[in-house]
């Protein structure tokens, strides 16, 4: 086979290869990932399916229940009505009311229930944010 | 002060702006507007440097009158954090890329003055046109004035330092990661000046090389810092979370850690042009996103620092970069074209060609988890985004691959490899890699973890391998030179520093995995709730939590638990780790109330016993509920007896007497907050002292992860390898100031014959391939030395090179530094 030929043939292989990996990721990033939901369009989500839920944690609203705390959640903008949520599992150091939040989990009767270790605090934003309290 | 510091940040924006012009005049070559335009760019950096100093003069000193430090610094902030806190800001890392950037252009610029006349004039613009932007940034963008001052009277105090940020890795993490974004503008400046110019010859690369190895060390060296300061502090245990701004950070580090390899084909092989110069571009424009991303907001992230004022500006900078890089690439295909064409499969270059391809794939794949919620609303209409098992699928198969080839490159010659050599080389490494294969199978339950287990043994091949390599090396150089083995060790890694130094990287790269491996593969993570007393058996470790020991301050509530560590009866470790609650620091000081203590930050300090076989983790959530309540019923209870309610003990009416006035009197406020706060102390004491009494259960997260100190140790190893390859080498200190373009190329096709004596003393090139190479290289060597003798001026860029006659009379056989005569 002469050397022009090899290549061509080098790079159609490679091309193909690149390309099966790269609908493989792409199908699998579709199917794998999480809906991010605002408080207020959890409310008339389907129970039971999972998802990202952000939004900002009501102050003094944070108590414990059981092994893990319950709280509720407001959109990050705008007056919404807030969302109850349980969740077991590690609390992040910079949790506490007024910080946004993001939480994986699912609606319950009413209630997001967050999965364990999936709660991401953002770091605090002493930079600009003076909603903390 | 801070008048002063807008007009010298002023000044340096048109420093920036009028070094870029006039390099731009200096295009054609001309001494005098290059020269103007680098000493242009020593004012920009001599500036900048002013309004640092005089920013941190002002932390150093409490000058609340500017905002920055009023609203990142206290009077109380440890004099340590107060010089740091400069980058916790916005405006305040602004001025840090300009800084840093200040300082890597006039490095680089001093370094290349007597080089590249051709390239440097455009290198400088578009340095320089970075530098402007940046600083343009502060003076025009809103909100990012670090010299913003707010009329009226001073304030007293600051609002502080947040507490989660006052660990000692704030001093180094941010400017490290900074400085590894900004020192990627080097490599980038100097490619496009050799597209626009057409010199696309790795004279660029040689120049530039130095600085992409630093930015890559930086970038490394504050990712690791990032990981080891989540692990200690946040709580969490983990040190990686895939999440978008560690992503920005790792992104641009493994596409800069292609270049090194690739920079590399080119250097010696002259191949690979268009994609190292669009692996440079790339490396910037991460770069630059990950700038943005910090700062912008628009993916949902731990450490989106909120304010959005700056992300539209950085975003538009990344499109003229890229639309513009892309354009010029695209119009100089033709002077990209390869020199050479790969000899073998089996060479060292096609393995480097294997590596970029699996780390631009892996990046490719990060950056689609990344901006995954934004793909998918683009899609989708919602946003939806990827955890951390979606990245572990691709990443974990690809960052094996990697560490593999890690192990097979540096045991591969330049060109080609014949069988028998090959043999000779991979005979050691593989039979390692069984014997680690069947040690894990039969001694460990590393069966059940098939990737950890592929990372192990592939790990023991490449660090076998790289142990070789050294052994080779040390034995051929002590069969002509003699001495000890440790001694011939030395010279040979000090003689070769740029290879025996990223082979050093190279094993600190493949502990640092075996570390990353074995702590996510086999740790044991686990929430116990105790009460004072009780024990449980944690992996083997019988935890047993003694007693707590609350401590209140002005400043935090501090809920500490002695824990002790045994095993087999033994103790291993006696820990205190604690959660910390801060009160709110700043503003006016008002009546803090004993329920201020739980507004502001909460932190861990983990009780941490680290081991060379694993660490013992633990960090408590104590229930405050019971506190709070107590809290509470304190502050109404104060307020009662400031307001003099009936039945309130007499001491109150003193109290509300002095309340009133104080009200009146100025003067008098001093006293009675101070004796509020001595009965508050009283107070917040009793109120600890009852929760110690009380011995309510704590739960508490407990780790045991195996292994997970290689990973530091991996990190250091690897620092120490690019350390030493960065080294000067001992020619270039001396002929700094002589050095021209065909000195430059002379000695590189010495080191050329040089590496391939090398790895011919090594058993990796075959007697025939090495003479064949060998001959293919004088040859080359003596058409560079003809060219130097012909025209005294090199290729007619280099200057004066004629002038020193060392070029001349040089004969290929006069070969410098062999290691091995033969």
């Amino acid at each position: 086979m002469d050397p022009a030929r090899k290549r061509t043939i080098r790079l159609v292989v490679a091309l193909s290869v690149a390309v099966l990996l790269a609908v493989a990721l792409i199908y699998t990033s579709f199917s794998a990932s999480t809906e991010a939901k605002e408080p207020s369009q959890l409310f008339s989500a389907a129970p039971g399916t999972t998802y990202d839920m952000t939004g900002r944690v009501v102050p003094g609203s944070i108590e414990k229940q059981g092994n893990g705390i319950a709280f509720r959640v407001e959109d990050r903008e705008g007056d919404s009505q807030s969302l109850p949520v349980t969740y077991t599992g590690t609390v992040p150091d910079p949790f506490r009311g007024g910080r946004e939040i993001v939480l994986t989990g699912a609606m319950e009767s009413g209630t997001f229930v967050g999965k364990p270790e999936t709660l991401i605090t953002k770091c605090p934003s002493k930079f600009t944010t003076k909603s903390d309290g | 002060m801070a008048s002063l510091g807008s007009v010298l940040l002023a000044l340096a924006f048109l420093a920036a702006v009028f070094a870029a012009v006039v390099a731009l005049a200096g295009r054609n070559g001309t001494r005098r507007w290059i020269d103007l335009s680098r000493r242009a760019v020593y004012g920009f950096c001599a500036l900048v440097t002013a309004c640092v100093v005089i920013i941190e003069i002002a932390f150093a000193g409490n000058d609340f009158s500017f905002n920055i430090v009023q609203q990142h610094s206290s009077i109380e902030t440890p004099p340590f954090y107060k010089l740091a806190a400069m980058w916790s800001s916005q405006e305040g890392s602004l001025l840090l890329w300009a800084w840093v950037l200040s300082i890597a252009s006039s490095i680089a610029l001093y370094v290349t003055r007597n080089k590249l006349r051709e390239i440097v004039p455009w290198a400088t613009a578009v340095m320089m046109g970075v530098a402007a932007f940046f600083t343009g940034l502060m003076l025009f963008a809103p909100d990012v004035d670090p010299f913003a001052t707010t009329p009226g009277p001073t304030p007293a105090d600051g609002i502080g330092l947040n507490p989660l940020l006052q660990h000692p890795s704030m001093m180094i993490h941010p400017p490290m990661l900074y400085s590894g974004y900004v020192a990627f503008t080097i490599p980038f400046a100097f490619a496009i000046g050799a597209l626009i110019t057409r010199y696309v010859d790795a004279e660029w690369i040689r120049s530039t090389r130095k600085f992409a190895l630093v930015a890559w060390t930086f970038l490394g060296f504050g990712l690791l810092l990032g990981a080891r300061w989540s692990y200690t502090e946040l709580g969490w245990g983990g040190y990686w979370a895939w999440d978008p701004v560690e992503n920005a950070a790792l992104m641009p580090w493994l596409l800069g850690t292609a270049f090194l390899h690739s920079i590399m084909v080119q250097e010696k092989r002259g191949m690979l042009k268009v994609w190292n110069a669009c692996l440079v571009v790339a490396t910037f424009s991460m770069a630059l996103l990950g700038t943005f991303l910090v700062r912008s907001g628009v993916l949902q992230s731990i450490h989106a620092f909120g304010d959005n004022t700056v992300g539209p500006y950085i975003l538009a900078l990344i499109g003229v970069v890229v639309i513009g890089s892309t354009l010029l690439i695209v119009s100089r295909l033709d002077d990209l074209k390869s020199e050479k064409r790969i000899d073998s499969l089996i060479s060292r270059e096609s393995v480097f060609l294997i590596n970029n391809l699996l780390l631009v794939g892996l990046t490719l794949v990060i950056a689609w988890g990344t901006f995954f919620p934004l793909i998918s609303e683009l899609f989708t209409g919602s946003k939806a985004s990827l955890a951390a098992p979606w990245f572990d699928r691709y990443t974990t198969p690809l960052a094996i691959l990697l560490v593999l080839f890690t192990g097979i490159g540096p045991l591969l010659a330049w060109r080609r490899v014949t069988w028998a050599s090959a043999k000779r080389v991979f005979r050691l490494p593989l039979a390692v890699a069984a014997v680690t294969l069947a040690g894990l199978l039969i001694l460990s339950d590393a069966g059940h973890k098939p990737w950890a287990l592929f990372l192990f043994v592939f790990a023991a091949f490449a660090i076998s391998g790289l142990v070789q390599e050294f052994w080779i090396g040390a034995a051929a150089r002590r069969k002509t030179s003699g001495g000890s083995m440790a001694g011939a060790t030395v010279a040979v890694v000090a003689r070769n520093r740029r290879r025996y130094g990223g082979y050093i990287v190279h094993l600190g790269i493949a502990v640092i995995l075996i570390g990353i491996a074995a702590s996510s593969s086999f740790q044991t993570n686990r929430d116990v709730v105790l009460k004072p007393g009780e024990s449980t058996v944690v992996d083997g470790y019988t935890v047993t939590y003694v007693k707590p020991e609350v401590e209140v301050d002005s400043e935090k509530f501090t809920f500490a638990d002695r824990i002790r560590v045994e095993k087999d009866g033994k103790l291993v470790a006696s820990l205190r780790p604690s959660r910390r609650f801060f009160r709110p620091t700043g503003g006016e000081v008002s009546l803090g109330t004993l329920a201020s203590y739980f507004d502001g930050e909460a932190t861990s300090e983990v009780g941490l016993d680290a081991g060379v076989a694993r660490d013992f983790w633990i960090a408590p959530n104590p229930d405050i509920s019971g506190v709070m309540g107590r809290v509470r019923r304190a502050d109404a209870a104060f307020a009662d007896c400031v307001r003099g309610a009936p039945g309130t003990p007499p001491q109150c009416e003193q109290l509300a007497g002095l309340m009133l006035a104080a009200r009146d009197n100025p003067r008098l406020q001093p006293a009675a907050l101070e004796t509020i706060g001595a009965l508050q102390a009283q107070s917040a004491e009793n109120i600890a002292r009852a929760y110690a009494s009380e011995r309510l259960p704590v739960t508490f997260k407990v780790i045991v992860n195996p292994l997970v100190t290689w990973m530091w140790i991996g990190g250091l190893i690897a620092l120490a390898g690019a350390l030493i390859a960065l080294w000067p080498s001992r020619g270039r200190r001396r002929g700094a100031l002589v050095r021209t373009e065909a000195d430059a190329l002379k000695e590189a096709k010495y080191r050329e014959i040089r590496d391939a004596e090398l790895d011919h003393a090594a058993g990796k090139l075959s007697d025939e391939d090495f003479a064949a190479i060998d001959a293919e290289l004088r040859r080359e060597a003596v058409e560079i030395l003809d060219k130097v003798g012909a025209n005294g001026s090199g290729n007619g860029r280099a200057n004066g090179s004629g002038a020193n006659g060392s070029a001349h009379g040089h004969t290929p056989d006069e070969k410098p530094e062999s290691v091995e005569r033969s």
